[in-house]
């Protein structure tokens, strides 16, 4: 079963390291995890994506939360969310089959974003399903290269995962533990 | 006002009331050391890293004080990586203190750098690098508050040698701990509800007692329920003591080496009520087969318990002693007449050697030894063991009254870890009476502190259990390996020898008689004594429950004897 956590960290040198290597050590697997910058200074958002049971899911939140540097997890799989996921694919295209290449990017409401006289680069965004469907339709033009972000989730609807004054304030000058290694995605 | 970054870090030591560190010297570790001697700290030189690591963790288990160890870089803070994942393991809280090397030379193998931190990482609660004299006190605050809140663990602060050196404004109060974690459990009214209606309509119940009562100091409520409830009490290895020995409704230690009585118990009952435990498989065998009839309650601090091992009817997230407080006024008193009384009747019929009439044949066996030492000390020691054979005949034939008498390496099983636990339990509570129980093969990983005992004039008796084999290992070998003695036979110096050649009296026993006058002496001396008792080289822990097996599938005892009330 997939489960999608959203993870809200202190945006501190290893916090990512800490993250996986519970995971791993824990024996969970993850799918995909993205990490980047929130609307809130000093706070990381990841998500995770992970392949587990219903049984586990409770234990991976409570280990999660056994990370000083985790301020906030949430398992979004049960509420109407957004997945998407960002996908630049390179494909073989001779002037013969460019044009049955752009009516496909077109289809999926893809953007080309690089041309040359051999091959496209194509972006696209959505769904992990419609980014393996694109990719499916343009195996038999030869697939150079891909490069995909993982996924990113956000529930639907105002509801938003507030970091409430109970949750640990961050406030980046106090908390800086500064090892010069910057963990940011 | 403005310090040292090594000058904070015992400023805030001493502030968290630490009056005692264990630790060894280095390069990177140095600025720290020369601060050390304007405060009030009693510094324990030790052998070796790892032996720090595990003072600081006897330290802390025989008082509930964080106990704090001190090392310098790389090979310094790599020995001490043994004592944090024992301490982890078994919810320990201490405070491992690192030097680093220099802040500009990180990531450059400088000499003697290790990533600590890296290193680290599995096997602390949490752990920092401070590269900068601000940082000290936040960190060093922090890490005292998350070692002994909670679930207690150990936690590692490494300190580059510039972070030590350089100055920064000190002030103590801004450098106050941040909360943490998910905010509060939730009122949880509907588990208490349902533990409750389990406990009222359980006919056999069983109580798991482990280490969580005597971290959160529930002992007197324990007791309580236990008593109103009427219903009896299994511990694990690490909950010995939690639960006075001699009360009736105790069974014993339950699992891999418990007594069959208690196992039985265990999968006959109809429900467990598992306190501050963690379902560890020593203790459950097999899941499969585990209890099978019994509905489960499962109270643990630590919300990522739950479920682990064995999926549980009501999991209730708190502390021990919270929980007991807010049942205790709501539960009904029990009668379990009947289930107490099988109870019994499985222990009149259950193996159990007589220590009294086992045949004084000449040879000396480790369960004389262990029961003997339990009656010449009343059975007030405090005991701290090592890991293996000897380890489960203490469980079996000391019997603790008290609590925080037994200190033992249950989670991570370290060898090694008797005879400095003792040293650091001892330097912890002056007036107990500690002896160390440990094999003559996990006494020769740490002897080297014998030095320490001598250098500090620390009183700790030691029983070395000395049958010349790697004993459990070769156990393991007599039941499952066709008896082939890969790699157990041990060859072991003099240690009546080893402990002169420190300036330590030694003692070498090898016939029951003569067991209770060496205990004697070595109480009577206001020094340490080392007494080696030398015992049947073959002899086997029973009952075992074999890795894999089923908990009731125990291999028994040869030849049973019935239990003498003089000897339980």
């Amino acid at each position: 079963m997939q489960t999608t956590f959203i993870v809200h960290v202190e945006d501190q040198p290893g916090v990512l390291t800490r993250v996986t290597s519970l995971i791993r050590r824990r024996g969970f697997n993850i799918e995909s995890l993205t990490v980047g910058h929130t609307e809130r200074p000093g706070v990381s958002r990841m998500t995770i994506v992970m392949d587990s049971d219903e049984r586990a899911v409770p234990r991976i939140e409570a280990n999660l939360y056994k990370l000083v540097n985790v301020i906030r997890v949430e398992n979004i799989t049960p509420q109407p969310s957004v997945l998407r996921d960002l996908a630049m694919i390179k494909v073989a295209a001779t002037e013969a089959s460019r044009g049955a290449i752009m009516q496909l990017v077109d289809v999926f409401r893809a953007r080309v974003v690089d041309v040359s006289p051999d091959s496209l680069i194509i972006e696209i965004t959505g769904t992990q399903d419609k980014i393996d469907g694109l990719v499916e339709m343009l195996r038999p033009y030869g697939v150079l290269e891909m490069a995909r972000t993982g996924c990113v989730a956000m529930a639907r609807g105002s509801n938003v995962p507030v970091l409430a004054a109970a949750d640990r304030p961050v406030d980046s000058s106090a908390v800086e533990f500064d090892s010069g290694v910057s963990f940011s995605v | 006002m403005k310090k040292t970054g090594a000058q904070i870090l015992w400023e805030c030591l001493v502030r968290e009331g630490v009056t005692d560190v264990f630790g060894y010297p280095g390069g990177a570790i140095l600025p720290a050391y020369d601060a050390m001697l304007g405060y009030p700290i009693r510094h324990i030189l030790t052998r070796h890293e790892q032996g720090a690591t595990h003072m600081a963790d006897g330290y802390a288990r025989a008082t509930g004080k964080v106990g704090v160890a001190i090392a310098t870089s790389g090979p310094g803070a790599t020995n001490m990586v043994t004592g944090l994942a024992t301490a982890m393991m078994d919810s320990s809280p201490i405070v491992c203190i690192t030097g680093q090397v220099g802040s500009r030379l990180i990531g450059s193998d400088a000499f003697q750098e290790t990533d600590i931190t890296g290193v680290t990482l599995p096997v602390t609660k949490h752990n920092y690098l401070v590269t900068r004299a601000s940082d000290v006190a936040p960190a060093v605050r922090e890490a005292f508050y998350l070692a002994k809140t909670g679930r207690p663990g150990p936690v590692l602060i490494d300190i580059t040698k510039d972070a030590q050196q350089s100055q920064a404004e000190f002030d103590y109060d801004a450098a106050a701990p941040r909360p943490h974690g998910r905010p509060g459990p939730p009122p949880q009214e509907a588990q208490f509800r349902e533990a409750l209606a389990l406990i009222h309509a359980a006919e056999r119940p069983v109580i798991l007692a482990g280490h969580g009562i005597l971290l959160g100091n529930a002992m007197s409520e324990f007791k309580a329920f236990a008593e109103r409830t009427q219903i009896p009490v299994a511990m694990t290895l690490l909950g010995i003591g939690c639960f006075p020995a001699s009360h009736e409704l105790n069974l014993g230690m339950m699992g891999m080496h418990g007594e069959a009585w208690v196992n039985t118990a265990v999968q006959e009952a109809d429900l467990l009520i598992a306190l501050g435990m963690r379902f560890d498989d020593r203790v459950t065998g097999t899941i499969a087969t585990y209890a099978p009839n019994a509905k489960k309650i499962h109270v643990e601090i630590d919300p990522a318990e739950i479920n682990k091992n064995v999926a549980v009817d009501v999991g209730i997230v708190g502390d021990v002693r919270d929980v007991l407080a807010r049942l205790l006024p709501a539960v009904a008193a029990g009668d379990r007449g009947p289930w107490l009384r099988k109870i019994d009747e499985l222990k009149g019929s259950t193996a159990v050697r007589d220590i009294k009439n086992l045949a004084d044949d000449g040879h000396l066996y480790a369960a004389h030894v262990i029961n003997d030492l339990w009656r010449a000390t009343n059975g007030k020691a405090l005991v701290v063991t090592d890991v293996g054979q000897h380890q489960m005949w203490e469980a079996q034939y000391y019997h603790h009254d008290v609590p925080r008498s037994l200190i033992t390496s249950g989670g991570l099983g370290t060898m090694g870890f008797a005879l400095p636990a003792a040293i650091g339990a001892k330097i912890a509570r002056p007036n107990a009476e500690v002896w160390v129980v440990v094999g003559d093969g996990g006494f020769q990983m740490t002897m080297a502190e014998l030095a320490t005992i001598v250098q500090e004039g620390i009183d700790v008796n030691i029983a070395i259990i000395n049958n010349g084999y790697l004993g459990m290992v070769r156990q393991w070998q007599e039941f499952f390996y066709e008896r082939r003695y890969a790699a157990t036979p041990l060859l072991s110096p003099d240690f009546v020898k080893v402990a002169e050649a420190y300036g330590i009296r030694g003692i070498s026993v090898r016939k029951r008689d003569d067991v209770i006058p060496a205990v004697q002496r070595a109480r009577q001396a206001r020094e340490t004594v080392l007494i080696d008792f030398v015992v049947e080289q073959e002899d086997t822990v029973y009952p075992m429950v074999p890795a894999g097996a089923a908990l009731h599938q125990m291999i028994r005892r040869p030849s049973p004897i019935a239990e003498t009330g003089a000897d339980a």
